[in-house]
């Protein structure tokens, strides 16, 4: 029964996403908004792949999402101007970069694995302020624009069609997702599992946690560069504030508020999240203040997100 | 080059002192209650503009004593509403809240006192040099570190000699024995971190006589404090206080040699350590 209920819920995610820009505008939304609400949700969904199944507190994705964004960016300004290859190069920037700093967090656990990711992400973020020449420093990396892709026998125009880029966009959020999914259901997902229920007693049955959670650590870093990379891609832009501190906190918010543990929870509260955030920062300049009161309301009344409290609900 | 080199120094040492006064808050809060304090910066921003708003009545003396207290009273009234509430439960849900009030915070003050620079008046006599020949040791560069020294050695009488410090280190082991022993774990909490927040906001008073007031002014000092924490090691305060000066002092080193490394050596040496001892320098294996 519980499985049944699963799928029928996976179907109707599919469909409304893949309907996603003909409904949107009805709605009074357009269709960036759906592309910003899928680059997001892989990030979120990318985060909870740690935070939610291997029950591990990061708080630096940020880095690796923005590590992708400007990766993008920098071969196509600096590069080829071929939105394939820029990402590809953008997400293995940023799965690279994981993949080093790894070895040295993944021993730390709880609020040290946070503060710790938290700290390492800053880098990138000083990084891309100070090295004006080549990252543009605070204004941002411009001057480049996405290409239209071209399969030989057809081209899809993503430059100029804003539903060719969410395709685009959709196409590799379920390439992501489903591998994620895939991930999960194999026999390493089932150890993540069992890391983030009893780190002790995996430890005991001879599972090698750190080299588990490692590579959950790479393989969530990667996932976020390359929503990063499509990020960059949407904006045709990238600035700093893409890697800063606050942009990891927004991607464990709407894990949080969707429900953390649900695997489309983070698309939920990405959802949410972007459409009250467009809402909010069109009617008011201290948006800020909102967005803060999101997160302290979310963490007073909402802690088990929306998916969590609507499975209760049906438990109940 | 040696003067350059000695005014880098000690130009690192002041940053560090403040570095390791901000560390020394998070981590008093972080030890017993293991709240990663997120609005720590902006606790630092309210103390600066309340001193602001103090001075032009009480003067520079009586801000420095006045607005300290009261930041902490509002970290009091902060820990009693919000974050009393998240204790027990998984460090998440602490730290998202403080992420929000971090935002808050810093809109709040922007939205009252404008994003433009203030500055405020300090006595005269602070400002000027102590001598032409270290132009740069300013009275109340001097006077800083003075002060940072003074607040850091109060802090560590109150813990080694008091009743309050001997619960709060108590606490920080075993928080639950003590409990059972009859202390009120949770004005003992509330005590404790309206303690921190007293040292965000003195170091928001002393900073912004040096760097002005801006909204996010507590945004460069929040990760170079969490950088002396992970350097010193968590929840060892000494730790804490030698990680905040090491990593201010190598900044300042770094600063006469290669300029645009300066913010990346701290990050450098936080690797370091971890690769060597991923508890910090003086961390203890076993506790976080």
């Amino acid at each position: 029964m519980d499985k049944v209920n699963f799928r029928s819920g996976d179907i109707i995610v599919w469909l409304l996403l893949l309907s996603a820009p003909y409904w949107l505008p009805l709605m009074g939304g357009y269709v960036e908004l759906g592309s910003e609400v899928v680059v997001f949700a892989l990030a979120a969904m990318a985060l909870n792949f740690l935070l939610g199944y291997t029950g591990v507190l990061s708080f630096g994705h940020a880095a690796y999402f923005g590590l992708g964004a400007y990766g993008t960016a920098m071969t196509m300004k600096y590069l080829v101007e071929s939105t394939p290859l820029a990402i590809l190069i953008g997400t293995a920037v940023g799965a690279v970069a994981a993949a080093i700093i790894g070895p040295l967090i993944v021993r730390l656990r709880g609020v040290y694995f946070a503060m710790c990711t938290i700290a390492f992400g800053q880098v990138f973020y000083f990084i891309a302020f100070q090295w004006r020449d080549v990252t543009g420093g605070d204004d941002g990396l411009s001057a480049w624009h996405r290409m239209p892709l071209n399969f030989g026998f057809a081209e899809l125009d993503i430059l100029n069609s804003n539903k060719a880029f969410y395709y685009l966009a959709l196409a590799f959020f379920a390439l992501a997702v489903g591998s994620m999914a895939f991930l999960l259901r194999s026999p390493f997902g089932r150890t993540l599992l069992a890391i983030r229920e009893n780190e002790r007693r995996a430890r005991f049955l001879g599972i090698p946690v750190d080299r588990h959670i490692w590579l959950s650590w790479v393989i969530s870093c990667t996932m976020v560069s390359l929503a990063g990379s499509l990020y960059a891609l949407l904006n045709d832009f990238v600035d700093p504030r893409a890697l800063r501190w606050d942009q990891s906190g927004t991607f464990v918010i709407m894990t949080v508020l969707g429900g953390m543990r649900s695997f489309w929870g983070p698309l939920v509260g990405a959802a949410i999240f972007i459409v009250l955030r467009d809402y909010i920062s069109s009617h008011t300049e201290n948006w800020q203040s909102f967005v803060g009161l999101i997160f302290v309301l979310v963490v007073l009344f909402f802690p088990r997100g929306v998916l969590g409290i609507i499975r209760r609900r049906a438990t109940s | 080059m040696s003067q350059l080199l000695f005014f880098n120094v000690f130009n690192g040492l002041i940053i560090g002192a403040f570095y390791a006064l901000m560390a020394l808050g998070l981590s008093l809060i972080l030890n017993l209650s293991g709240v990663i304090n997120f609005a720590h910066g902006g606790f630092l921003a309210i103390g600066a503009y309340i001193a602001y708003m103090l001075i032009p009545y009480v003067g520079f003396w009586g801000a420095l004593v006045a607005a300290p207290i009261l930041t902490a009273g509002i970290g009091l009234i902060v820990e009693r509403v919000l974050i009393r509430r998240l204790y027990g439960r998984d460090p998440l849900y602490s730290l998202l809240l403080t992420f929000g009030l971090a935002f808050i915070i810093e809109d709040g003050t922007r939205f009252i006192w404008g994003a433009q620079g203030l500055q405020y008046q300090i006595p005269s006599w602070l400002q000027s040099p102590l001598s032409s020949q270290m132009f740069f040791l300013t009275g109340y560069r001097v006077f800083m570190v003075g002060m940072v020294a003074l607040i850091v050695g109060a802090l560590f009488f109150i813990l080694n000699y008091t009743r309050l410090g001997l619960r709060i280190r108590a606490g920080t082991l075993d928080l639950e024995t003590v409990s059972v022993l009859g202390v009120n774990v949770r004005i003992l909490r509330n005590l404790n971190f309206g303690l921190g927040i007293y040292m965000a906001g003195l170091a928001g008073v002393l900073a912004a006589g040096m760097l002005g007031l801006q909204p996010n002014i507590g945004d460069s000092l929040i990760m170079p404090s969490f950088i002396a924490i992970i350097v010193g090691g968590l929840g060892s305060l000494p730790g804490t206080l030698i990680g905040g000066l090491l990593i201010g002092v190598a900044s300042g080193i770094t600063t006469v040699y290669l300029p645009a490394a300066s913010e990346a050596v701290m990050y450098v040496m936080m690797a370091a350590v971890l690769m060597v001892r991923p508890r910090g320098l003086f961390g203890e294996e076993g506790r976080f």
